[in-house]
């Protein structure tokens, strides 16, 4: 195992040990931070190792949500709807990325972001299933007090975000993420040597669909309500990018520190600056393409241990 | 006499679509950047021909004059500053960027303006002509009419001027371009600059017919991205081709399964678009 990965296996450790300290506000900024480490680490698989900018992340996530307030509403236990929901996005984000990833650059930017669109668009009509503009309540799940409650969902994300950091350290070290960087540095030379890039592309798409979906999912039955502008919302596309970019594309470690650093951010910026918190975030966007574009683990790497692996 | 109507219906609508579409056409065409912030310049458009309208009774025709060469500087200073910087950047960056920048430019619009819709009320009213039971609104026709008129201007400026011919030049092959002398920083920066002149104009078409809002920005982006895909990237004809697909389809959407599901159909249209025929319906051509 390699050092980046140790360090990003003792970093999940660390955070599981945050009920010992704090109280309830604690751990619903602790669940937040597991779940934005989950898209991070999700988005990192497609747009830092495969190198297609995908901004499909809320197309996922909101499907995830609906598909498992659907199976919650329908009697169905946590546990198997979520599961349920991250099967049916693994499959469909395979079947859609055989089609959609065939277009590269711009165009696939624009299609991953349409899908966002037509899947809002989609669950807005569907009234019948999905409640429609009205959103959706979910059934009380937990349901055992505050802080049961608090630390029941905390636990849940934190699993789901170990299952997915494990996925992601797998494929990484694995011949599928080899072929992704080889996808990455020049997509025709790799078709040529004989990678089945579409593939590894829509493979790559489906897991950074599954566990998103996922975490969807336990965000619904989280809040007891969605939606469909608040699952569906571009932000959450732009904000793992952010992330990854904070922290540095293609390494996972990079990932969960960005989701890290960018919660921090984000919270104080909510807390004190509330009507000026998205133009804060472009701000922060802006200064950093333009000022840090290879993210902190660049700059620590580049320091200490000589050049950074994924540029 | 319906079907009429529908086609007449979205004939004026696609032509203000191209009018949405062209500026952000040009940008991606030639710069080779998704210029996000393009939905914000529109609403800014409104916004300054709302102002116009209620400081100085200023009708919103006018007001193209004025936004025109403001939006122009506005552009210019945006590209030859922040975006220059990134420009060869992947595409992730660019886009990313633009975000950056739409965030910051719709959050200033909400802190300002607030997010209230607000509309642009002609006093008084131009009402609407009707020949053989077909009816158009005044104020849609005179959009669309200035909205076609901005395009011409905008097609012989490519075809005529030295500056027009560089943007071409660049656009087709920007290697060969420099060699033949040709300024490609100065080019991105005025192309952008269009762009952004063409939003602030389509803003203020716009302020005549829809409401105003910031939260209205990413819906005339959504159809920027739309009729640019559908037509096919950076030509004029492509944008006009484009706007008036996109309308057709909707306003036929809207009849027979309802206006809900038309902005579905429309995305669904677009990504069938972008797999089966990316160069879209004229083709992945120069400003020729």
């Amino acid at each position: 195992m390699s050092r980046a990965n140790l360090a990003l296996i003792v970093l999940i450790g660390l955070i599981a040990t945050l009920p010992l300290f704090g109280g309830a506000y604690a751990l619903r900024l602790g669940t937040m931070a597991c779940m934005y480490a989950i898209f991070a680490l999700s988005w990192n698989v497609v747009g830092g190792f495969a190198g297609y900018p995908s901004f499909a992340t809320a197309a996922f996530f909101g499907f995830g949500a609906y598909a498992s307030g659907v199976l919650l509403g329908a009697g169905l236990p946590l546990w198997l709807a979520v599961i349920v929901s991250g099967v049916a996005a693994l499959i469909a984000a395979g079947a859609l990325g055989a089609a959609l990833l065939r277009l590269r650059g711009h165009y696939f930017a624009i299609a991953s972001l349409s899908l966002v669109e037509v899947l809002r668009e989609l669950v807005n009509n569907a009234t019948d299933l999905t409640g429609g503009g009205m959103g959706l309540n979910i059934p009380l799940a937990a349901g055992s007090g505050i802080m049961a409650d608090a630390l029941f969902f905390f636990y849940a994300m934190w699993i789901l975000m170990l299952a997915t950091a494990l996925t992601v350290m797998w494929v990484a070290g694995s011949k599928l993420g080899f072929g992704l960087a080889c996808i990455r540095q020049n997509e025709t030379a790799a078709s040529m040597v004989g990678l089945n890039t579409t593939l590894y592309k829509s493979l790559a798409f489906a897991l950074s669909a599954c566990f998103v979906a996922s975490a969807g999912g336990i965000y619904a039955a989280w809040v007891h309500y969605i939606d469909p502008s608040d699952v569906f919302d571009i932000l959450y596309s732009v904000k793992p990018i952010v992330m990854t970019l904070i922290g540095g594309l293609g390494s996972p470690l990079g990932a969960l520190c960005g989701a890290l650093v960018y919660l921090g951010l984000e919270e104080v910026v909510w807390r004190n600056y509330i009507q000026i918190h998205t133009g804060v975030l472009g701000l922060l966007i802006v200064m950093l393409l333009l000022f840090l574009p290879h993210g902190l683990v660049s700059l620590r790497l580049a320091r200490l241990f000589g050049k950074a692996k994924h540029v | 006499m319906q079907a009429v109507q529908i086609l007449i219906n979205a004939l004026v609508l696609g032509c203000l679509y191209a009018c949405i579409a062209i500026g952000f056409s040009l940008v991606w065409g030639v710069l080779n950047v998704i210029n996000l912030i393009h939905g914000s310049f529109i609403v800014l458009g409104a916004y300054l021909a709302f102002g116009l309208y209620h400081a100085l009774l200023l009708s919103p025709w006018y007001a193209v004059v004025i936004a025109a060469p403001l939006f122009f500087v506005f552009g210019y200073l945006l590209q030859r500053l922040l975006l220059n910087r990134v420009i060869t950047a992947p595409v992730l960056v660019t886009l990313t960027l633009t975000f950056g920048l739409d965030l910051i430019l719709n959050n200033a619009m909400i802190y300002f303006f607030t997010a209230d819709y607000r509309k642009l009320i002609l006093s008084p009213p131009l009402g609407s002509v009707s020949l053989f039971h077909v009816v158009v609104p005044v104020d849609r026709l005179i959009a669309t009419v200035s909205a076609l008129a901005l395009t011409g201007l905008l097609y012989l400026l490519l075809r005529r001027s030295r500056i027009g011919r560089a943007i071409v030049a660049v656009r087709l092959d920007r290697d060969a371009a420099v060699l033949m002398g040709v300024d490609v920083k100065q080019v991105y920066a005025i192309a952008f600059g269009l762009g952004a002149a063409l939003a602030g104009c389509a803003g203020v078409l716009m302020a005549l017919i829809f409401p105003i809002s910031p939260l209205t920005s990413s819906a005339y982006l959504g159809k920027a991205f739309v009729v640019c895909v559908l037509g096919g990237l950076g030509s004029v004809s492509g944008a006009l081709a484009g706007g008036v697909l996109l309308a057709l389809v909707e306003g036929i959407g809207a009849t027979f399964v309802g206006p809900s599901l038309a902005t579905t159909l429309s995305f669904v249209l677009l990504i069938v678009f972008l797999i089966a025929r990316p160069q879209g319906l004229v083709g992945r051509k120069g400003f020729e």
